[in-house]
């Protein structure tokens, strides 16, 4: 057989995974985004040991590998007699993973908007929740877009690892083809091309979501700035 | 003078940050209709007052009673209730940079005052009249120049109806050729018997407007007076040596 056969072959297969990726990818970034958004608002308004708890939750999961993570995860629930399903402990280490990486994103969007805001939301009778939610919020996720998406994408490749507890993404699907075969190096750059044009279309789309959210005539640093000047 | 209608009741404030005395002992009341002008050099302590008034900056000691009524600000609602009724206008406007003119004045209407969308719509719309931008309401605040965002921010302090209105210096972050238009739409709130404390640098404008002076050096209220009584030819008072050195300063 030759390599074009092969991989004609194995695409339907391959693609299959690219949806098991897509929905490990797709839970774990949700997951960090519902967790991220109140672990940063914690981190910056919460009392003192919330704090500390959030910091050291996000110095546990920044701190290991995702790879060591599935391990761990995966003794860990074999230990205490849970069912061990490796596409639940996937997207479960990565949106761990994710939360503690997604919380910095949007703690540093918080940080970044001008203390006025929230003196203006309070001075206005504003409680400090309103606040946060109708005010600071939507100004800090505006500006967490960028940082967001290469979480995103980032996340998208590392989702690879996931392959070794046996979830059966892109990356597991196209090594179990590969050694069965041996076409390397045409199946392991369909699964590039496939990441690529993942990575591609989620971030146009990012970006398209940046550009209709933007607010008129604020933040325009770069270009649009300077066809304004 | 002797039954006066205090509204705002200010006692023995003091505040330290970080082991410096930025207020002391502060007192001052304001009458209904009353506008009180706090001035001084930059570092006197004014913009801390008029933020210990309200507790965006909470003081250490000290009384704030609006009203009649003593402020806890140890009770949320309570704090929340008293900001919501006085005003607050800052140097540098904070309006809420994501919402158009008109949202950034009914906001707080729709959640604090609890009104639905349309009633406070309408109510911004007629504060935003009110200081000559209702032609400007679907623009943001990167979209208006400064006099006009202050014009904004004064109207979003005025759709709450406030009791009292602290001004703390608002032309102070203006080109100079954009300072008359809000001097002028706090002139006419003056004129019309809004209550209010302003910290300013505009001397004419404290000079023709305000019912008392208060001179403010080192965290200290050090002079108070109608501004006929300490800016009278030949008055020797730190107010008077104050307004001439900036006179000169300006020309």
């Amino acid at each position: 057989m030759d390599s074009l056969s092969v991989i004609i072959n194995a695409l339907p297969y391959i693609l299959g995974g690219t949806f098991v990726t897509v929905g490990a990818v797709g839970a774990a970034l949700a997951m960090g985004l519902c967790l991220g958004v109140p672990f940063a608002v914690a981190q910056v308004y919460g009392p003192p040991l919330l704090r500390r708890l959030v910091a050291l939750y996000v110095w546990f999961f920044r701190g290991i590998p995702i790879l060591v993570l599935l391990f761990l995860f995966y003794g860990f629930f074999l230990s205490i007699g849970l069912p061990v399903n490796p596409f639940v402990i996937s997207c479960l280490v990565m949106g761990c993973t994710s939360t503690a990486y997604q919380s910095q994103i949007f703690r540093g969007a918080i940080q970044s908007l001008p203390s006025g805001q929230l003196k203006a939301g309070r001075a206005l009778g504003m409680r400090d929740g309103q606040t946060i939610r109708f005010i600071i919020l939507p100004q800090a996720l505006r500006l967490s877009i960028p940082g967001w998406a290469n979480e995103f994408s980032i996340l998208l490749k590392d989702s690879a690892v996931c392959y070794v507890l046996g979830t059966q993404e892109i990356m597991a699907r196209t090594a179990a083809i590969a050694a069965r075969t041996h076409e390397h190096l045409a199946l392991y750059a369909t699964a590039g091309v496939i990441y690529f044009v993942l990575t591609l279309i989620v971030l146009k789309l990012l970006q398209k979501l940046e550009e209709k959210v933007r607010v008129p005539g604020y933040g325009t640093h770069g270009s649009a700035a300077l066809k304004g000047a | 003078m002797a039954q006066q209608d205090i509204v705002l009741d200010i006692r023995n404030i003091s505040k330290n940050l970080g082991g410096k005395d930025i207020l002391k002992d502060c007192s001052l009341k304001v009458a209904r209709g009353e506008l009180k002008v706090l001035i001084g050099p930059s570092g006197a302590g004014k913009s801390t007052l008029l933020q210990c008034i309200n507790c965006l900056i909470p003081p250490d000691s000290g009384e704030i009673i609006l009203e009649g009524t003593k402020l806890n600000p140890e009770n949320t609602r309570e704090l929340c209730a008293f900001r919501a009724r006085v005003g607050m206008i800052f140097q540098d406007f904070n309006l809420f940079d994501h919402l158009t003119a008109i949202d950034n004045v009914s906001i707080a209407l729709r959640k604090v005052r609890g009104m639905n969308a349309k009633d406070a719509r309408d109510r911004a719309m007629e504060e935003l009249g009110r200081v000559g931008l209702a032609n400007r309401y679907l623009l943001y605040p990167a979209q208006l120049s400064g006099g006009q965002k202050q014009r904004v921010a004064i109207a979003r302090a005025l759709a709450m109806d406030p009791t009292v209105i602290l001004l703390d210096e608002p032309t102070s972050a203006l080109d100079p050729e954009l300072v008359g238009e809000v001097l002028a739409v706090i002139r006419d709130l003056a004129q019309n018997g809004m209550t209010m404390v302003m910290a300013t640098h505009q001397m004419d404008f404290a000079r023709a407007l305000a019912n008392e002076i208060l001179f403010m050096q080192n965290g200290v209220i050090i002079e108070q007076g109608t501004p006929q009584a300490l800016l009278a030819e030949g008055a020797e008072t730190r107010t008077r040596d104050f307004f001439t050195k900036l006179l000169s300063d300006g020309e």
